[in-house]
């Protein structure tokens, strides 16, 4: 008995995984060797762009500071503020259209619900462009009336935006009111609150938080969107930034303005959508 | 004579052609603790959501304390704030503190100040033991403490009656205890409690009358010791069997 060789315990990560189990040499190597693959076409394609263009031509047709510096103090005062006007203005429009058109769509009376359903496809069905053309162009001349001039900006633009805006809000404001659990409803009720203060205190708040990723994501796509009113007759005073990009670079056939109009529409989405994020963190964690 | 505080007349609940309440006459005194017990799918919940008209019944009368808040004069929102619900799933409103949840409908429809709320607030938070939790949020607590800030979101209301719909069936075992002496507290102080329930003890120590359901229609009812120990009929006899079994 005493002489009988005392067997280890085995330890955790002795314990060999079964034949069943094991992963197959052969897979291994594979997977391996296809990231190896990955990372040298990777390379070569850097390689290739930084040995074959013309570095010194690059910075000065792109990177010039010079011409950068030229840009200033318009790129801000004029064109950059133009576009956050437009942007807003295309915002609040939106989220205004968008909310009627939820509740409506919403709403128990038949002929409520058909019109959103027709505005939220129609203005979802045709392109940007055509119904900026449209507001811009085709209401004027229908109209005989030109639209107002508000804070030095033209104001058929944004209104244009705003409608497709609405089109795309009006959704997603429903799916944040109907995200709203039905007891919350039932619980609210219960309590003796009407169904205008069970939407106050109840379901707003609450559908609220769900719809702040997907409405900084509009926020985010309207300021982008603002770029298509380059192409309704603007003036120096009314340029936005996509169109003041183009108008300098034809002085001199330099790049660099686009580059500049590029980082100024960063410098405002990536904050924004950094604190979209922190907002929407912060909310989940007082769930 | 004193009217009931509630009373179910020929109840009945369609939905299309699925008869969930066929034809349900009960009546509920003030002070009175009633059960309701039964399988599920028997349209007990069902019953219960026809009092405050949660449920719209699709027949038939609900008298609160004698009146018939069926009739289309009647405002059910003035209706409900005299009528507590505690519901299975708790429905606090996750964007407000537990003592947010109990003080709003205090301001919003009894119209106090901010002071009164608060001061009440807190004393129905003591009520139910959880004083120290005035300033959680919903995630923040268990579940049984969920459910007895939400008997106090319907306390703070000073509701003549009371209606439970499973009160505890969301509960981990363990937790059931408090809710249940929570609810036997009030049962002692005289509210009026109309609940639905599994719990056989509770029903059978706290309950004045006990009803069973089965199938859309009130198959025996009567005090627990009636009910409870000597069934009648072979329906409540099965269904008996099958939950002390458990």
């Amino acid at each position: 008995m005493s002489d009988q060789p005392v067997a280890e315990a085995p330890q955790l990560g002795d314990v060999s995984v079964p034949e069943l189990y094991r992963s197959g040499r052969a897979k291994q190597r594979r997977s391996q060797r296809n990231r190896i693959i990955s990372y040298v076409v990777g390379i070569a394609v850097v390689a290739t762009v930084v040995l074959a263009g013309d570095w010194g031509k690059i910075q000065r047709l792109y990177f010039s500071p010079g011409r950068a510096k030229d840009l200033f103090p318009e790129i801000l005062t004029i064109a950059t503020k133009n576009t956050l006007l437009y942007t807003a203005g295309a915002f609040i429009g939106g989220v205004s259209i968008g909310l009627v058109m939820a509740v409506m769509k919403m709403s128990p009376i038949r002929p409520y619900r058909w019109f959103a359903t027709a505005y939220i496809e129609v203005f979802r069905g045709l392109p940007a462009l055509l119904t900026i053309f449209i507001v811009g162009y085709g209401v004027p001349t229908a109209f005989g009336t030109q639209f107002p001039t508000i804070i030095g900006v033209g104001t058929a633009g944004p209104i244009a935006l705003a409608l497709v805006a609405g089109a795309y809000l009006a959704e997603t404001l429903r799916a944040g009111v109907e995200g709203v659990p039905r007891g919350q409803l039932e619980a609210a009720r219960s309590l003796g609150l009407s169904q205008a203060q069970t939407m106050r205190t109840v379901v707003v708040p609450q559908a609220f938080r769900l719809v702040i990723p997907p409405l900084t994501n509009e926020l985010v796509l309207l300021l982008k969107d603002t770029a298509l009113l380059s192409q309704l007759g603007t003036t120096a005073a009314t340029v936005e930034l996509t169109k003041f990009g183009k108008d300098q670079f034809q002085i001199d056939f330099n790049g660099t303005p686009f580059i500049a109009a590029g980082v100024m529409y960063l410098i405002i989405t990536i904050p924004l959508t950094r604190l979209a994020a922190a907002l929407e963190r912060k909310l989940k964690a007082s769930r | 004579m004193t009217v009931p505080a509630i009373e179910l007349v020929d109840l009945h609940k369609a939905y299309g052609s699925n008869e969930v309440l066929k034809g349900i006459d009960l009546v509920v005194e003030a002070k009175q603790v009633v059960c309701i017990i039964g399988a599920s799918g028997s349209g007990k919940s069902t019953l219960l959501r026809c009092v405050n008209r949660l449920e719209e019944p699709t027949g038939g009368h609900v008298l609160i304390d004698g009146v018939d808040i069926t009739h289309p004069d009647c405002d059910l929102d003035l209706v409900r704030r005299n009528i507590g619900m505690v519901f299975q799933q708790f429905n606090l409103f996750p964007h407000l503190t537990a003592l947010g949840n109990v003080t709003m409908a205090q301001r919003k429809v009894l119209k106090r100040s901010e002071a009164e709320a608060n001061a009440n607030g807190r004393a129905v938070l003591e009520r139910v033991g959880l004083a120290e939790k005035a300033d959680a949020f919903p995630s923040q607590l268990s579940g049984g403490q969920q459910q007895r800030v939400a008997i106090a979101r319907a306390l703070a209301m000073d509701p003549e009656m009371m209606l439970f719909d499973e009160a505890t069936s969301a509960l981990d075992p363990e937790l059931v205890g408090d809710v249940l002496e929570v609810m036997r507290s009030l049962a002692a102080d005289g509210m009026t409690m109309l609940v639905v329930t599994h719990e056989m003890g509770f029903a059978r120590r706290v309950a004045d009358h006990v009803v069973f359901m089965d199938q859309g229609v009130i198959c025996e009812q009567g005090p627990p010791e009636q009910v409870l120990e000597h069934p009648a009929t072979p329906r409540l006899q099965q269904f008996l069997q099958q939950v002390l079994e458990h």
